[in-house]
């Protein structure tokens, strides 16, 4: 099977400073990546590549068989570190709001399903902005799951939530990969997704300096 | 199926629930313009033929700083969140979000014009000696003008450090042309000295040009980093 998404000698120049210093990578379909690597070392400079929000200075990224990623776009899900979502309006009426951007049919169905999908209640009136951080991550998981993608690209799901939400969402999102849907988590919190992650991606510097099955390949490693 | 004017419905129906939850924008430019209103009626005191003269500056300068408020505020709540960047990772077009931005601007200074011109009319004693029908027209052609630059060079200064203050430095210098014949064609209709036809072709044309233009470069600027 061809993989899912390509990544060909990326660099990424902010300025003078290379956030991304010719990364090349792949990701096969069906599975479960978490990108690890500290602070700096250019993982949601990647995620936001793939997504479409960072123009690279050089290199290309191919998604679904295409490096046209606006043609795909409708087939990925982006949750980025801040929630993406409107203050001031209740969960249901933001996912109805994205669903109308992805031309989602069945859109309260669909937005309620994905809201159940991340343990919340669809008929909360409240708005986001009176959310916990924890149900506003979760809200926000969901509306990346409104367009059912086929690739996810999660940039810290799991900051800011209780151990037993952070649980819930790792397997919420095996179930997910099981369903045949490519997941590429960026973390720092590499231990949830011990088990459950296909390949841990390590970068460190704007580079990709090692890809292990399982976290303790990597810590014998260092 | 989704179209533009689907896609611009639906977010334009989202700018003005936001707005109508909040009511950032139009508390500010509502108090902007009273203050306006208040503060050159007491300072200069004209009289019913002074004000004729005058009004057309007045209004149109006061109606251009309150709308730079709605302007800013239109797209501070993209950047609340980075809610943009879930716009931008959509297959939906670019232009479907800048004409509901511009439509929604559209409506709080229309909103704000009506709310404000009976205060005009009342504290500069103001009466058209010319033809009042032209009035309506040069204020959506005018206003017009002012949201589709406002909104278009208010998303250009989205990511810069100093938004608030690099609006009104790329705005203005661009909207002379609107605004000359904004105030003309006002002043023309009030005083009745002279035909106020010539600015609002002008007005009309201006409009024309800046919304393709707008429109055309509009993708680039939402997708720019």
């Amino acid at each position: 099977m061809p993989p899912a998404v390509v990544v060909t000698d990326l660099v990424k120049q902010f300025g003078r400073f290379a956030a991304l210093r010719g990364v090349s990578c792949d990701f096969a379909p069906s599975r479960l990546y978490a990108v690890l690597g500290d602070n700096g070392a250019g993982k949601t400079t990647l995620l936001r590549a793939m997504a479409g929000l960072t123009p690279p200075t050089q290199g290309s990224i191919s998604m679904l068989g295409t490096t046209d990623l606006r043609s795909v776009c409708g087939q990925v899900g982006y949750m980025a570190h801040p929630s993406l979502l409107y203050d001031e309006m209740s969960g249901m009426e933001n996912l109805r709001y994205f669903a109308r951007l992805y031309d989602v049919n069945t859109k309260d169905q669909r937005c309620a399903d994905a809201i159940r999908a991340v343990k919340l209640d669809p008929s909360l009136t409240r708005p986001v902005g009176q959310y916990s951080q924890g149900m506003r991550q979760r809200m926000s998981l969901a509306r990346a799951l409104l367009n059912d993608p086929k690739i996810l690209l999660l940039d810290e799901p799991f900051s800011n939530i209780d151990m037993r939400s952070a649980r819930e969402m790792v397997s919420l999102l095996t179930g997910l990969r099981d369903a045949g849907k490519t997941i590429i988590v960026v973390t720092h919190q590499a231990s949830l997704l011990e088990g459950a992650a296909d390949e841990f991606v390590w970068m460190e510097a704007g580079q990709i300096v090692s890809r292990t099955p399982d976290l303790a390949a990597r810590m014998e490693a260092r | 199926m989704n179209t533009i004017a689907s896609l611009t419905r639906a977010t334009l129906a989202k700018d003005l629930r936001l707005e109508w939850r909040s009511k950032d924008a139009i508390n500010s430019m509502l108090f902007f313009s009273l203050l306006v209103v208040v503060i050159f009626s007491f300072s200069f005191d004209p009289t019913a033929e002074e004000s004729r003269q005058i009004a057309g500056g007045l209004v149109w300068v006061a109606f251009l700083f309150a709308a730079v408020v709605a302007l800013n505020q239109t797209w501070a709540r993209e950047m609340r969140n980075q809610v943009l960047d879930a716009y931008r990772v959509s297959p939906a077009p670019p232009n479907a979000l800048f004409l509901a931005k511009v439509l929604g601007n559209f409506i709080f200074v229309t909103v704000l014009q009506a709310l404000m011109t009976p205060l005009f009319i009342v504290f500069y004693n103001l009466r058209a000696l010319g033809p009042a029908y032209q009035l309506p027209i040069v204020a959506a052609l005018g206003t017009w003008a002012l949201v589709v630059n406002g909104t278009f060079f208010a998303a250009m200064s989205l990511r810069t450090r100093s938004r608030e203050i690099m609006l009104p430095l790329l705005l203005f210098p661009i909207s002379i042309p609107a605004l000359l014949a904004m105030v003309e064609a006002t002043g023309a209709i009030l005083t009745g000295e002279f035909s106020a036809k010539f600015w609002i072709v002008l007005l009309a044309a201006y409009d024309v040009v800046f919304t393709i233009a707008s429109l055309f470069l509009f993708g680039f600027v939402l997708q720019a980093e």
